[in-house]
């Protein structure tokens, strides 16, 4: 009787260790297919069940605090998004207070003073600035006003906080220029449509298209060799004494945000050198 | 409490108009929120302090110009003057009233501005004048004359409240 056991167990164990050797082998793969797969099947959907039934328990609170997680991330969002825009437009500032930076190393004999540009003059028959500096920050009346681009305009008046700035292209300012291709000298207007005018050429003198445009300094007013711009067209009419010349301004004026400020240019008062008419 | 509401409106339109109206323009012209609210203010019934405000605003648009002081006091008051006249004509339509009013006293306050450029000496053509800045203006300031009426029509119904009838 023991014997019999004895052999029964044996060939038990000879069975499981064909069983373990066919199914380490592979060969019962397709077996192990055949049912596991229907238990797969049912576990799966038995668990799928289980999660549904779970969440409708847990729910209620779930919402909440997804609710509550909706709307810190909707702030935190928001507050991204702010940030990002003020950063942008510091990135902006930065990049034009790089080429400003860049304008001042490369006119040493200058010293300026960097402004923003906080309002325009509310009258369309004036094309002034003002900027947010003023006799507190050291600047004067006549002082001129320059981008990394050219010329601006210069400081008309001052107070403490505040300084007006009157454009290069209002139909009041003149000033006294070079061409620095053909060394004529001409006097350059602003016109009430936004653009400048060369004014006083001599007709003997030859004007190009593309010549660059820049300040004489005669008259006092602005130091010399500060860019304007370029000559457009040129006109040259044989019944006039002068030739006449537009000129496409190097400075957007309506993209004007950051200004330069020439602060040791003291404008010359010529004035009382220019005799009147009755004087013998 | 009147003139501290006035000198607080026009602080404000003077911010506005220079930071924000001034660098929208239509061709060359802007609306003048000055003049509209100045002219929609001496329409409005009951109120008696037109003048007084034509003054506040005046100042603050000469603070913010490089044109002449006096310049914006002066056509302020005649556009007031004009404004008031009109009102006794055109009472019964008060919409009506502020185009016409707004339509008059555009065109005096630019030719003020252009008068007082050309007495400096500064000279500009009359035609450029009425195309760049004229008429953009007057197109500008028409379109925002009904809104700034309704406005101050709600201001003078709060600063100046109707007396009921005992």
């Amino acid at each position: 009787m023991k014997s019999n056991s004895s052999l029964r167990l044996f060939v038990f164990l000879l069975i499981a260790l064909g069983v373990v050797g066919l199914a380490l082998g592979g060969y019962l793969a397709p077996i192990s297919r055949i049912i596991i797969n229907p238990v797969v099947s049912a576990q799966g959907w038995l668990a799928k069940r289980y999660q549904a039934v779970q969440s409708l328990v847990t729910q209620p609170e779930d919402v909440t605090s997804l609710r509550q997680k909706n709307a810190e991330l909707e702030a935190e969002n928001s507050r991204l998004q702010v940030q990002i825009v003020e950063l942008q437009q510091q990135v902006i500032e930065a990049q034009l207070l790089s080429t400003l930076v860049d304008y001042e190393r490369k006119h040493v004999e200058n010293q300026y003073s960097a402004a923003s540009v906080i309002a325009r003059d509310v009258s369309p028959f004036m094309h002034y600035v003002i900027i947010d500096r003023g006799s507190d920050d050291g600047l004067r009346r006549g002082m001129p006003v320059v981008t990394n681009q050219g010329l601006v305009g210069n400081i008309t008046s001052v107070t403490a906080g505040a300084s007006r700035v009157q454009l290069i292209n209002d139909p009041a300012s003149s000033i006294n220029v070079i061409l620095q291709q053909s060394d004529v000298e001409a006097v350059l207007n602003g016109q009430l449509t936004g653009e400048l005018e060369l004014n006083m050429i001599n007709q003997n003198a030859t004007v190009q298209a593309g010549d660059l445009v820049m300040t004489s300094g005669l008259g006092g007013n602005y130091p010399a060799n500060i860019v304007i711009g370029q000559v457009v067209t040129v006109r040259n009419e044989a019944s006039s004494l002068f030739q006449t010349a537009s000129v496409q301004p190097a400075v957007d004026f309506s993209q004007l945000d950051i200004v330069l400020i020439i602060t040791n240019f003291q404008p010359i008062d010529i004035s009382p050198l220019i005799p009147a008419p009755n004087t013998p | 409490m009147i003139y501290l509401v006035g000198l607080l409106l026009f602080g404000i339109l003077a911010i506005l108009q220079s930071t924000i109206v001034s660098t929208t323009p239509l061709l060359l012209g802007t609306a003048d929120l000055f003049l509209l609210f100045i002219v929609a203010w001496a329409l409005q019934d009951r109120v008696d302090s037109s003048w007084q405000w034509c003054l506040i605003g005046g100042i603050f648009a000469s603070l913010y110009s490089a044109l002449p002081f006096g310049a914006f006091i002066v056509a302020y008051l005649l556009c007031v003057g004009i404004t008031r006249l009109i009102k006794h004509r055109i009472w019964k339509a008060p919409f009506l009233a502020m185009l016409a009013a707004i339509f008059i006293s555009t065109i005096v306050s630019q030719l003020i501005a252009f008068l007082s450029r050309t007495v400096l000496g500064v000279s500009m053509s009359l035609i450029e004048v009425l195309n760049l800045i004229l008429l953009p203006s007057l197109l500008l300031n028409l379109i925002l004359a009904i809104p700034v009426f309704s406005i101050m029509r709600d201001l003078a119904q709060w600063l100046y409240p109707e007396e009921l009838e005992a």
